[in-house]
């Protein structure tokens, strides 16, 4: 199984729609840097990943919810939050890493 | 204490399955130039290569690129080069290295694009077979 990161924000970028119509089901997709925007509930880019939960496990970088004063605002169900250790154990767990930019 | 900076890189049977997965138009940034260039490293490893385009990566190999007036190599006709490599390396059972050109029939369309428009030969591959084909590499590198 593949680790997909995804760094940019919905709002500007189509890295997560391109993701998220490339990575097999199953697959694992982080969240990192603006990319957290994504993971966000309440906003009008939400079913991006919320319509898709059924087919990823989806993972945020906590550090990068925190830096961008985000922590006060719910994440869509079923994301889960990970700090640097988690995204390592997330790299190691899988067989490659997909770095979407 | 060993010198690291003269030992060489022993890659006597080493193989992976690479994707380049080229995801932005030329010119704009410096993405598409760099993944040539790691594509072009690899083919001089030996190893396998799946060369991708999507999303606007697909523009990377629209035929008739002109950028005498923006003062910047045209890099597309190094895909035709690639595409000669991909022949030899084909043909010639002593190499053991699998290339493809492969684009994304999704972005192409939406693109108002077709095969012909593109200056090398290409598999059109819809995402699911695009998909498939990404969950079984070794490495993939995109931008």
């Amino acid at each position: 199984m593949m680790l997909h990161t995804v760094n940019k924000s919905p709002f500007e970028r189509n890295a997560l729609e391109s993701c998220l119509r490339l990575a097999a089901s199953g697959c694992a997709v982080l969240l990192i840097e603006d990319g957290v925007i994504a993971a966000l509930a309440g906003t009008s880019q939400s079913d991006t990943i919320g319509g898709r939960m059924g087919d990823f496990k989806f993972y945020v970088l906590g550090p990068d919810i925190d830096a961008r004063g985000l922590a006060d605002k719910p994440l869509i169900d079923g994301v889960k939050v990970v700090d640097y250790g988690g995204f390592v154990d997330l790299v190691a767990e899988h067989d490659a890493v997909n770095a979407w930019l | 204490m060993a010198d690291d900076s003269r030992r060489e890189f022993d890659t006597e049977g080493v193989k992976k399955r690479f994707m380049f997965v080229n995801r932005r138009a030329p010119y704009g940034s410096i993405y598409a130039l760099e993944i040539l260039e790691m594509v072009l490293i690899s083919a001089a490893f030996e190893q396998h290569a799946a060369i991708v385009f999507i999303d606007d990566g697909v523009f990377q190999i629209k035929k008739g690129q002109d950028t005498e007036a923006l003062g910047m190599k045209n890099f597309s006709p190094t895909y035709r080069v690639i595409e000669m490599e991909k022949h030899d390396a084909d043909e010639d059972e002593d190499i053991d290295m699998v290339w493809r050109i492969i684009v994304e029939r999704e972005s192409m369309e939406a693109r108002g694009l077709d095969a012909d428009d593109l200056i090398v030969g290409v598999e059109v591959m819809a995402a699911q077979d695009l998909s498939a084909l990404m969950a079984e590499q070794d490495v993939v590198l995109g931008g």
